[in-house]
């Protein structure tokens, strides 16, 4: 799950991190008290579950409330479109209004799991501010990483060797080491998959502040993070996705034109793989689980139908203990509960396959039955591009 | 022979009384899989499907012998449960649970490290020595005993491979799925060097997907150590970059674990990978008509 930048840094300033004075606001009346009172040059920032908001046009720097009143009143409530949004963009409901600074030198720091190592890993970098992925290719030499022992956790002195590596003075590098212990408390202690201050900046008067954080957090965990759960923004997420992940579907929105339904993640990875060897693009992921109960395949014809882009389904399911006619039968039971008009192909494929397949033949349907995964595919890209 | 498990496993089942642990073991038990005992806290000295129930692991191994456990334990409690089943020592485990979080799954990997039991999964179908011992929740039926050993990341996406090999005549001699978290227990270099010292073992499928290092990782185990022929198929070419398809650890991040990669580095290490799932029987079935391929020499 990911939050906003405005709620990671209230959840580092928890553990010690200093921020720039800011505020969070959601209108451009706010916008112009919150600069009224922050006084000065400030700077705007859209907050959307995205990076690249630079690039964007979702940072502005202003120097009075008008300004800000103004710049708030374009920016909240339109779409923001980064390098990293897609085409759609994101909604700007909330900016983020800070104190500008004046900046000397950034730093990178973060904290994520090595799956390499099976370890927590701090990262640092003395060169922040860009893509920590960017500084990596160009020049590996510059990234630090520290990997804590997750029986003992994390050590003070860790923090000490990454401070003094980034070549920074003895009281900067004191002020950082703390900074980097209370990153990877936050991060462990709230269940996250990356916690990242991008860039630490030192500023001319010597402050050291994050200017920017990001923190995503391991689904898995929500449970037992009742405080992050409450963070989540579902006005960021894609519509299908929220109503899917209600209904415990597994299901990602991509861009073709051929919708497919599949049981089990492999599976429907691979299928994704099949329609795209056929000659047309996926419209979407969607995983019903690997026994594909009838009630589960209901509700995911009903998000697919749902899909403006999709021009034909491809429904591939591989019948395991769960048998390939009961599946029928619940697809068939499932379509006519669902008023779907697509076109729609249908592989089976396992236990009593033939039996499965001659009930949705029979069902007066109107969709094709493939056996084979190649088959299946090339009848669904051909349906989709209009011919039948 | 096999891996890992044959008719002489005794098997203990953590979570028997749940639904899914109660559905799994008739399963496993009409398949003819020896399901010793189960534990679940607070019903021990009951009986469960005719299975004697007990309330701590080091009991069930005291009282009933079982030496593998399988672990049905909801997500918030399974890393306990594995934990448990490595301090009663039984030397192989195997955690079917999805979701378990990833920090919990740290501490396992960390605990596991300097002892002797090995972890399979979690987040994965189990493993299966065809008509011998179904442990796990594949359908047991689409198994036939022979000479292809099966390792994947995936489920179903496995069974679609069975099936192929048997429609075509050909057995398993195990098939094992690793699971699709990004922290799990055996990987596929443990797989793999298993099925090297199995005598029975004539060729491998290997099927793996975006995300982390661990196809890499084995193909270049193939490279340096690989004795038998392995057909592979990499899933997740169309995933896009930082979207988790499906399995936890099936993501593409920060520039790495992505299928094309996976792919050149098993096709420089000899393996045969296939463009489609659809020919998995078949170029098993001519690789084995070949009497094998990859360093077959000695």
């Amino acid at each position: 799950m990911k939050i906003h930048e405005y709620q990671a840094k209230e959840i580092l300033k928890r553990y010690g991190v200093d921020m720039p004075r800011g505020e969070v606001v959601s209108t451009a009346a706010e916008a112009r008290a919150a600069v009224e009172r922050l006084g000065g040059r400030v700077v705007l920032k859209a907050q959307i579950h995205a990076g690249g908001r630079g690039k964007g046009g979702g940072i502005k720097v202003v120097s009075s409330p008008d300004e800000a009143e103004s710049a708030a009143g374009t920016l909240l409530g339109s779409m923001l479109i980064t390098p990293q949004t897609g085409p759609e963009g994101k909604p700007i409901g909330q900016l983020l209004i800070e104190e500008a600074l004046e900046i000397e030198r950034e730093i990178y720091l973060g904290a994520t799991f090595d799956r390499t190592t099976e370890a927590p890993v701090v990262i640092a970098c003395a060169e922040g501010g860009v893509e920590i992925e960017v500084v990596a290719a160009r020049n590996p030499a510059l990234i630090l990483r520290e990997t804590a022992d997750p029986i003992i956790g994390w050590r003070t002195f860790q923090a000490r060797k990454l401070a003094y590596a980034l070549g920074v003075d003895n009281k900067q590098a004191g002020v950082i080491s703390r900074i980097i212990s209370g990153l990877y408390a936050a991060f462990w202690e709230n269940d996250a998959s990356l916690a990242e201050i991008n860039p630490l900046a030192i500023t001319g008067d010597g402050r050291v502040v994050a200017l920017d954080a990001k923190m995503n957090f391991d689904d898995n965990a929500l449970f037992r993070q009742p405080g992050i759960r409450e963070l989540r923004d579902t006005t960021q997420e894609e519509p299908l996705e929220v109503e899917a992940s209600e209904a415990g579907l597994s299901y990602i929105k991509l861009d073709g034109s051929v919708a497919c339904m599949v049981n089990g993640a492999g599976l429907a990875m691979a299928t994704l793989d099949m329609i795209m060897l056929a000659g047309e693009r996926p419209a979407n992921f969607l995983d019903v689980g690997g026994g594909a109960s009838a009630e589960q395949v209901a509700k995911a014809f009903r998000i697919l139908v749902g899909d403006s882009r999709a021009r034909a389904v491809l429904i591939n399911i591989f019948g395991g203990i769960m048998r390939c006619d009961v599946l029928a039968r619940g697809v068939v039971e499932a379509a006519r509960e669902v008023d779907v008009r697509l076109p729609v192909v249908v592989r089976l494929e396992g236990t009593n396959a033939g039996e499965g397949r001659r009930i949705l033949s029979e069902a007066g349907l109107s969709w094709e039955v493939a056996s084979s995964f190649e088959e299946g595919a090339r009848a669904v890209v051909r349906l989709a591009r209009g011919k039948s | 022979m096999s891996i890992l498990v044959d008719s002489g496993s005794r098997i203990l089942v953590q979570g028997l009384t749940g639904r899914e642990g109660s559905f799994h073991t008739e399963q496993m038990v009409a398949y003819g899989t020896r399901v010793v005992a189960g534990v679940t806290p607070g019903k021990g000295r009951s009986q469960h499907l005719g299975i004697p129930v007990y309330d701590t692991v080091e009991e069930a191994v005291r009282e009933q012998g079982a030496n593998v456990s399988i672990v049905f334990v909801p997500p918030a409690f399974a890393a306990d449960a594995i934990l448990e089943a490595a301090d009663a020592g039984l030397p192989l485990v195997v955690c079917v649970t999805e979701g378990i979080p990833v920090r919990d799954m740290i501490a396992v990997s960390s605990y596991l490290r300097p002892r002797s039991t090995r972890l399979v999964g979690p987040n994965c179908p189990g493993l299966i020595t065809p008509e011998q011992c179904k442990l796990g929740i594949m359908p047991g039926h689409i198994h036939t005993p022979g000479p292809v050993g099966v390792v994947s990341r995936s489920g179903t996406l496995t069974y679609e491979a069975v099936y192929q090999l048997t429609q075509r005549g050909v057995g398993q001699s195990t098939c094992i799925g690793i699971g699709g978290d990004p922290i799990i227990g055996t990987q596929f270099i443990d797989a793999l060097e298993l099925f090297n010292a199995d005598s029975k073992t004539e060729a491998v499928v290997l099927i793996g997907e975006i995300g982390g290092n661990a196809e890499e990782d084995a193909a270049e185990y193939i490279r340096s150590h690989g004795r038998k022929p392995v057909v592979a198929f990499v899933a997740g070419r169309m995933a896009p970059p930082g979207r988790r398809m499906g399995h936890a650890g099936a993501i593409v991040s920060g520039g790495s674990g992505a299928a094309e990669d996976k792919i050149r580095a098993l096709s420089e290490a000899g393996v045969r990978v296939v463009e489609s799932p659809g020919q998995i029987g078949d170029t098993v079935v001519e690789v084995l008509a070949k009497g094998g391929g990859h360093g077959r020499a000695h």
